[in-house]
């Protein structure tokens, strides 16, 4: 009896291995036309070169998927699926949801070159705790997006000091042009002004502090980020009503020539080149130097790929990450999202002078922020943000802002 | 005679209580999955509401914390004034439906389509209208913007100032809302006994006295619907405000629901607790309200039976 029992279990082992042991279930959030296409690339060729491994490839919607992975990593886990850098993967990693996959980073054997090496301005984004929790695959710098055509037509050449800066704004806004656009309904934009001012006034460490919640907001340095950003916000260098607008309603403006820069992402480029806008009137530069001397470190979101710990088949799951990591996989995969790979192996998009800027900036970079909402933990990301907004409609409010902000910080990080 | 008592009993006992366990019976299912999917979330949520939890990793419990960081919240007050705007000033839904039902009452050629136009709005989705309220608002580009510059107000945006963002909203809201009552007093209107208007008549009432004193109180069940409908539809105002300004500017727009939506399940949220304790205290003011309501209610039915 013993005997027939533990054939039985045994059976079924091997049945239920053989099964799981070829399909690969995928969930990720590419729900917009280029990254859905860059992920339907990968999955043929992954299926291609190993072909005892069928992929069955879920496709959330973008915005949904952060209340569905909450989800699904619990109760119905895909063996892999894709998220974001920094803090954001904190709250999985914390309760246990994401698999350590440190030695995918540490073997080189398994991949071409060692990945730490081929990766190693992006591994402290992928760290928690002395382990690394996925694979990062992409990301895109920020900067400074302007109309060739109004600097010129006003004698401004690109700003590459702070003092420059401002005074290009006073330039442009005397012209009667407003100097920055911004829509902020949807308040993460301000983060990224923010964050700017933030790496150029303090540099890089603190804007880590800060965002660990290792420094105060009534802190002198936060101080002196808002003095800068009085500087921009007082003389009313941004545009007027940020706060009814929507990131893309903002773009209207600039493409109408009534507005001359955009602090944003590579991922503006796009839609703004749609509205009419050519490589001849549309420009990238990096964000002025504010303290002399502090080195240059920059905004770019890393997206990632991530092995939930309750996934039923991880040896194709690692085969998979180690894939992503590859440095031709990752230049194909950039060229179709238009954006930079995060392998230094792979080679970028030519004819694209965005990218190639973007590209010539992040690796000269000394290191790489996420961005304040990937940072700092969401609700303090979220209290943030509401008070940068607040600020920029009502400068005088700044104290009241961040001592309400330092009252939230004792409570989000204790 | 002890066996036949002893049957006789079995039948009696049955037949006592039948009448009063049968209702029961046609009522369980109701009760069972109202007890399920209305009683005992409320439960949950209160006890929830003692916690602090993110959805995720294992709650703590941690008392009355999320009640008093409540009370030192400024967000929670902002909301809770902008609850109260909401209750006085979706109120004019009434009075606006009632006076476009009493114009709309008359027998013209094409009233029937002029009446399915009138409640046109209230048939569109919330979603729709905020989305082309929002395009209204718009600054320099919306429809209202040439009047806004007429009065000096150019550039203004009425969602992007803190003072006007909930207002605009309100408005919006009230689109579909008098729409709504429009119609509960339109079919109030068909239910007037045109024997009393014309015994008013006789006695030499005209216009408004005869509006006043004999058509509005046989309105009084419309009225009473209207009202209950507009304060919950107030309370409850959510959808709107998720589409136009999800709260914003720096939520000076919001109300309790959405804040609570905001704390316990949006992006940055996942404060269970926190949330679960917003919505007790929303769950608390409209108990006041729907024990009102259900006392009112008692009291007309017993009037009504007398």
């Amino acid at each position: 009896m013993k005997k027939v029992i533990i054939s039985l279990i045994m059976m079924f082992g091997i049945i239920s291995s053989t099964s799981f042991a070829g399909t690969l279930v995928i969930n990720t959030d590419t729900s917009d036309a280029a990254p859905k296409e860059a992920f339907e690339y990968i999955i043929k060729k992954f299926e291609e070169e190993n072909p005892d491994v069928t992929v069955k490839w879920n496709v959330f919607d973008h915005e949904g998927y952060k209340q569905s992975i909450r989800n699904f990593l619990n109760t119905d886990p895909p063996d892999v699926a894709n998220w974001y850098a920094g803090n954001r993967m904190l709250p999985f990693v914390r309760a246990g949801l994401f698999e350590d996959v440190s030695d995918i980073w540490k073997d080189s054997g398994w991949v071409d070159g060692n990945l730490s090496e081929n990766m190693e301005h992006a591994k402290k984004s992928m760290t928690i705790g002395g382990k690394q929790w996925g694979i990062p695959y992409t990301y895109y710098q920020w900067g400074v997006y302007y109309r060739k055509d109004l600097f010129t037509a006003n004698g401004i050449s690109v700003p590459t000091t702070w003092d420059d800066f401002v005074a290009a704004c006073a330039t442009l806004k005397a012209a009667g042009i407003t100097p920055i656009t911004i829509g902020s309904k949807y308040l993460w934009t301000t983060a990224g002004v923010f964050d700017y001012l933030n790496l150029r006034t303090n540099g890089y460490e603190f804007h880590m502090d800060l965002t660990l919640g290792k420094v105060p907001y009534t802190d002198p340095k936060v101080q002196a980020v808002f003095d800068k950003w009085d500087e921009l916000v007082k003389p009313g260098y941004f545009l007027e009503n940020h706060a009814a607008l929507s990131w893309q309603e903002a773009l209207t403006p600039m493409v109408n020539g009534e507005a001359a820069m955009y602090v944003m992402g590579n991922f503006a480029v796009a839609p703004l080149k749609e509205a009419g806008l050519r490589d001849s009137n549309l420009g990238f530069f990096q964000f002025p130097e504010i303290t002399p001397g502090i080195p240059m470190a920059e905004e770019a979101p890393t997206d990632t790929v991530h092995i939930p710990s309750k996934a039923k088949n991880k040896t194709d799951a690692k085969r998979f990450l180690i894939f992503m990591s590859r440095a031709d996989v990752q230049e194909e995969i950039n060229k179709i999202l238009g954006q930079l790979p995060i392998n230094k192996n792979s080679k970028v998009k030519k004819g694209d002078p965005f990218l190639a800027a973007g590209l010539n900036m992040l690796n000269n970079a000394y290191a790489m922020a996420q961005f304040y909402d990937r940072d700092a933990p969401a609700q303090m990301a979220s209290e943030g943000m509401k008070g940068f907004q607040e600020y920029m409609s009502n400068p005088d409010r700044r104290q009241k802002i961040l001592e309400r902000l330092e009252k939230v910080r004792q409570r989000v990080y204790k | 005679m002890e066996l036949n008592n002893s049957k006789s009993k079995r039948i009696t006992w049955w037949q006592r209580n039948q009448v009063k366990i049968s209702p029961w019976i046609f009522l369980a299912p109701g009760l069972i999955f109202f007890s399920i999917y209305v009683i005992a979330p409320i439960f949950v949520s209160i006890g929830i509401s003692f916690y602090q939890w993110d959805g995720l990793s294992p709650s703590m419990y941690v008392g009355l914390q999320n009640y008093i960081e409540l009370l030192d919240d400024e967000y929670f007050y902002i909301s809770l004034w902008n609850n109260l705007k909401w209750l006085i000033f979706f109120m004019l839904a009434v009075p606006i439906g009632l006076g476009l039902a009493i114009f709309l009452n008359q027998i013209v050629f094409g009233i029937r389509l002029i009446k399915s136009l009138f409640f046109f709005p209230f048939v569109i989705s919330q979603v729709v209208i905020g989305l082309i309220f929002t395009w209204f608002y718009q600054p320099n580009y919306g429809v209202i913007a040439p009047f806004l510059n007429l009065i000096g107000l150019e550039g203004f945006s009425i969602l992007a100032n803190e003072n006007t963002a909930t207002y605009g909203i309100i408005f919006a809201g009230l689109y579909p809302q008098i729409a709504y009552c429009l119609i509960l007093y339109l079919t109030g209107l068909n239910n007037i006994n045109p024997e009393q208007i014309e015994a008013g008549r006789m006695d030499g009432a005209k216009g408004f006295h005869l509006f006043w004193n004999i058509v509005l109180p046989q309105l009084r069940h419309a009225t009473f619907l209207a009202v209950v409908v507009t304060v919950i539809g107030a309370l409850r105002s959510f959808d709107m405000v998720a589409i136009m300004t999800q709260g914003g500017p720096y939520g000076y727009s919001n109300v309790l629901a959405y804040y609570m939506f905001e704390q316990a399940l949006s992006e940055y949220g996942y404060r269970m607790g926190y949330g679960s304790a917003i919505a007790t205290v929303l769950f608390t003011i409209m108990m006041f309200y729907i024990l009102f309501f259900i006392y009112r209610m008692y009291r007309n039915e017993r009037e009504d039976n007398n």
